[in-house]
């Protein structure tokens, strides 16, 4: 029996209401995981000065080591959620160490053209390494019991615990981002590498070991928003071209190299793209571009330029 | 010299013999083409067509109207983009006498186009492109699963019954999507019912959330989903990850829950689908391909191995017809136009257009199957429109 | 094209040029149907990497989107061929370049205010903005594609004077057009506005200063690489007679730089060489009689190729073959 009158009316209004939190809570989900793979993306490429199409894979392999390491950590350490993101990280770090000292490195002399089509040919080894070792079938991903519920919002919808979730923990990442980076001497090194190479090394700041570890540190922030990703967004071949294409407008709109741009430019990418697709559900894949085309028309170096 | 010469003659005529034995013999192959999704979202299924197509040739003791079948594979990636070249590698450089695919509706569009204008046998094994028999039939086209709109009206007529009167429909924005949602309008507004949004996202896309929070926002008596595959298990869990399926029904063809419950678990249980299969099924055929399935591949059958076995099934009607000969082709095809094909799903034979006129099953997903509830419609044919055969 | 290479060399290199084209010529009456289609795809992939060697080679214009001007000449010759009937190519084709050429004065307008990486995604933005435009939106019909119902043909007082859905006819439309883009922009490269082009790649700042709106220029350079893009589009849509969003991707905008920087950037020949070695390649990589079961991961093998020939050959296959006949040359000399 539907509400009469203005009975109805407020109704409608909480539905719209509670309809409206719901998408901002979906923009900012979206908007943080954005951010964790793309503050990786623009610290790689503001302070080593590589392009690296190439991100998106890590995101990947993040997707697909949360589906991997499951059963393995359900054996050993009692299917902990922590436990999985541990061992993935910890990968992810060495994984990150080894490729920067293997075919990074080598990046870093060259044009951006020669990085782009060489990180190119690298999204293509990855996606055919995965092939290879998992297959290409697509996989669910539990999410943690205790967190598998849903939160009710109002009468009728609910709002699944493990977005929530996501969103918290991106956030948490987030400000331990900030802290390492504005608070702590690794931080000010990586400002220091960032604004002057040169100088950063006559003082005695060891570039080269500084490099492996943002780089390491990029690979491995992109990878862990694969693994937290994974229940909410399956885990399928070619999730990370998706991802890629979208963190580098968040890059370019924030601005290259500057965290807080990306961080700004991730929410504002989120809220375009969740909102436009229930508003224009036919251009919502077009208002992302035309955002990055007004604003680097506006700004052509980025909202935030890190100097 | 008269011996060199001798020895000459003997060595051509050898050589002559031995060429047009293995001409014979290479001649004696019948060359099928697999163009089926390997990788991607809809590996699984097409995986799933060829095990089932090869195990009614194996049944059959690996020939075909009593001549061998060699296999030739191409990963179409259910890209449209990429379908004339690949079907264009089939038929011209690899020379195949039968193309057997595919999966994905507008791969299958690209496919039929080509075969037409080449005057290549196909048989689709899967994709409901309405157009694959009906603006772009050929005498030459066949197929032994389903047009899109044919689940979609089945499932519009149930969702009428069970008294839904305003529904929201969500699928990918791409021709199977386009027509199962239209076959779904046309069975339900012929129960008094109304579709009230189409939402689409583009395919492959599986972002659903922004659309859950719409459908949530609508309050509709019902939801019709069509989505396949990696899509269709990530739908149906989030559609209970939102908390939707305790108000709101869930209605979809099988493919939302075909080859999917072990991924979906809970999420789907008690849900309606149709579909020309089901788990179940009273028939002695069945069984015995579910038996011979699992011994063979160690998994269960789905619908999309019944359809590569069916297949095969009416490529060896075909071939029975002709003894083999696939020059043949106004007989081969007669042959298999009137053919009745006794498959797992109960027997069926082919429209005007060359689609199956077959039954549609409802099914409750109950566990990890899709347990046969009842017959919605029987031997129904799909409109065929725009057909000119 | 360098000056080193004088009177005595440039002859040698046009007469392998000239062979080449007899080759391609002839081809059609020795290969095998597919071998002929491969030939096509080739050469309709040479004029698409041309015209970006136009902005990339010669203007230094890095465009990581140039698929969108090819995608939309494509389009445009699905969504403006009337159904039935073979459409006119006298309009057909301009209207089809006219378009692309159009979409690169928009995008050219804008986008050359940024530089560097900046410019590269400017560029990819709005290429995506076309691809959104056809995937997403009824114009384009989604991402099914659309097909081409009839091939576009000459007519003159009743008489079909060229028609292109004759194989032959196409095969020898697509290398006449192949050899006017290459030998357009040869010219191009020789005249006053290439050589101001090659100052703007060299130091557009230096250029500024002695006087060149070098907005003007790039702009112009744009607009041609759009149009010579539209050029290969529409022959694609004619070829296959299908158009689908996808060759408005940016993955078609990576591999079509690919091939020119696999032939060598700098070159109008790499360009055409580029294309070649890149769609072998690929062939060769998909290719089961020498890969057996790996064949159907061949985008590892590509990916490592060209990881391999980035890295390896910073000049391309060009500017391997002009090192060794550097070396080559002292010993004929002696």
């Amino acid at each position: 029996m539907a509400p009469s009158g203005s009975c109805r009316r407020r109704h409608d209004v909480v539905v719209t209401f509670a309809a409206f939190l719901i998408q901002c809570l979906n923009a900012l989900q979206y908007g943080l995981l954005l951010f964790l793979v793309a503050s990786g993306l623009t610290l790689i490429f503001g302070i080593l000065g590589v392009i690296n199409l190439a991100h998106g894979s890590f995101y990947m392999i993040g997707a697909y080591l949360a589906y991997a390491l499951a059963p393995f950590v359900a054996g050993h350490f009692g299917g902990s959620l922590f436990a999985t993101l541990a061992i993935g990280v910890a990968l992810a770090v060495a994984f990150g160490y080894a490729l920067e000292w293997g075919f990074v490195s080598y990046l870093y002399e060259r044009d951006h053209l020669q990085q782009v089509l060489m990180t190119y040919g690298l999204i293509l080894v990855f996606e055919e390494l995965r092939s290879i070792l998992v297959g290409d079938d697509v996989h669910g991903v539990a999410a943690p019991g205790w967190l598998a519920g849903s939160v009710p919002l109002g009468e009728l919808m609910t709002y699944p615990v493990y977005r929530l979730f996501m969103s918290a923990i991106c956030l948490l990442v987030a400000l331990a981002q900030y802290v390492v980076i504005a608070r702590t001497r690794l931080g000010m090194a990586i400002r220091a590498g960032a604004s002057n190479r040169e100088m950063a090394q006559s003082l005695g700041v060891n570039i080269r070991f500084l490099y492996r570890v943002v780089f390491a540190g990029g690979v491995a922030l992109a990878v862990f928003a694969g693994m937290i990703a994974a229940p909410v967004s399956s885990v399928y071949p070619g999730m990370g071209n998706q991802v890629l294409i979208v963190c580098f407008v968040v890059v370019v709109i924030g601005g290259i190299g500057s965290i807080r741009g990306a961080f700004i430019a991730s929410l504002l990418v989120g809220a375009v793209d969740t909102f436009g697709k229930v508003f224009f559900p036919q251009a919502a894949g077009v208002l992302v571009y035309v955002l990055m085309a007004a604003v680097l028309l506006w700004r052509p170096e980025g909202l935030f330029r890190e100097t | 010299m008269k011996r060199r010469f001798r020895w000459l003659m003997r060595t051509l005529v050898f050589c002559t013999l031995a060429v047009t034995a293995t001409g014979a013999l290479a001649q004696g192959k019948i060359k099928v083409g697999f163009m089926l999704p390997y990788t991607g979202t809809y590996a699984a299924l097409g995986n799933a067509i060829e095990n089932g197509f090869r195990l009614y040739v194996q049944e059959q003791g690996g020939k075909l109207g009593g001549r061998e079948i060699e296999y030739v594979k191409v990963d179409d990636e259910s890209e449209p983009s990429k379908a004339v070249d690949n079907i264009n590698k089939l038929i011209k450089r690899d020379n195949v006498d039968v193309v057997v695919g595919t999966v994905h509706s507008g791969v299958a569009m690209a496919m039929a186009k080509v075969a037409k204008e080449s005057d290549t046998l196909l048989v689709v094994p899967n994709a409901g492109a309405d157009a694959v028999t009906g603006a772009m039939c050929a005498p030459n086209i066949f197929r032994t699963s389903f047009s899109n709109w044919q689940p979609g009206y089945a499932m519009g007529v149930v969702a009428a019954q069970r008294g839904a009167k305003k529904v929201v429909t969500i699928t990918w924005k791409y021709a199977a999507g386009d027509e199962s949602v239209g076959g779904f309008k046309e069975g339900l507004e012929k129960g008094g019912g109304q579709v009230v949004k189409e939402l689409t996202l583009p395919f492959p896309n599986v972002e659903f959330q922004a659309l859950l929070t719409e459908i949530a926002s609508i309050k509709p008596d019902a939801v019709y989903a069509f989505f396949a595959g990696g899509g269709a298990v990530k739908f149906v869990k989030d559609y209970a990850a939102a908390g939707l399926n305790k108000t709101i029904p869930l209605y979809g063809p099988g493919f939302l829950t075909d080859g999917t419950l072990e991924a979906q678990g809970a999420a789907a249980q008690g849900m309606l689908t149709t579909l020309h299969y089901a788990d179940g099924l009273d028939n002695a055929k069945d069984k015995a391909f579910r038996a011979a399935y699992q011994a063979a591949y160690k998994s269960a059958p789905d619908v999309y191995a019944v359809q590569g076995y069916d297949a095969a099934q009416l490529l060896g009607v075909g071939l029975a017809a002709v003894k083999g000969d696939l020059a043949k082709r106004a007989e081969l095809v007669a042959a298999m136009e009137s053919s009745k094909i006794d498959s797992p799903r109960g027997v069926f034979t082919f429209s005007k257009s060359h689609n199956p006129v077959q039954d549609i099953y409802l099914r409750t997903v109950d566990g990890t199957q899709n347990k046969f509830t009842g017959v919605v419609l029987k031997a129904i044919a799909d409109p065929s429109r725009g057909c000119k055969m | 094209m360098t000056a080193a290479s004088g009177a005595r060399s440039a002859w040698p290199s046009s007469l392998v040029t000239w062979a080449v084209v007899a080759l391609i010529a002839a081809f059609p009456w020795f290969g095998g149907r597919f071998y002929v289609d491969l030939a096509l795809t080739i050469m309709i992939s040479a004029i698409f990497a041309l015209s970006l060697e136009l902005l990339v080679g010669m203007t230094g214009l890095v465009s990581f989107g140039h698929a969108a001007f090819f995608g939309i000449a494509a389009y445009a010759v699905a969504l403006l061929s009337p159904a039935p009937g073979a459409p006119a190519l006298w309009w057909l084709l301009p209207a089809a370049v006219g378009l692309a050429a159009l979409y690169a004065a928009i995008v050219g307008a804008l986008s050359l205010r940024t530089r560097g990486i900046y410019f590269i995604m400017v560029t990819l933005a709005f290429a995506q903005m076309a691809y959104y435009v056809f995937h997403d939106t009824p114009l384009g019909r989604g991402s099914d594609g659309i097909y081409v119902s009839a091939k576009p043909l000459i007519t003159v007082a009743g008489h079909n004077v060229l028609d292109l859905a004759r194989p032959l006819t196409f095969y020898y439309f697509t290398l006449a057009c192949l050899v006017a883009t290459f030998g357009f922009l040869a010219l191009v490269a020789r005249s006053k506005f290439g050589h101001a082009l090659a100052g703007i790649k060299a130091n557009e700042q230096r250029m500024r200063a002695a006087g060149f709106s070098t907005f003007a220029y790039k702009l112009a350079a744009f607009v041609i690489a759009g149009a010579l893009a539209g050029i290969a589009g529409f022959l694609y849509a004619v070829k296959d007679g299908f158009v689908n969003p996808e060759i408005l991707a940016w993955h078609q905008s990576g591999v079509v730089l690919l091939m020119i920087i696999l032939g060598g950037i700098g070159s109008l020949r790499g360009a055409v060489v580029g294309a070649f070695a890149f769609t072998l390649l690929k062939e060769l990589a998909q290719s089961e009689a020498l890969f057996g079961t790996f064949a159907k991961h061949w985008q590892l093998t590509l990916g490592i190729v060209i990881i391999v020939c980035v890295a390896a050959m910073p000049n391309g296959l060009v500017g391997i073959a002009s090192a060794t006949k550097r070396r080559i040359a002292p010993i004929l000399d002696a």
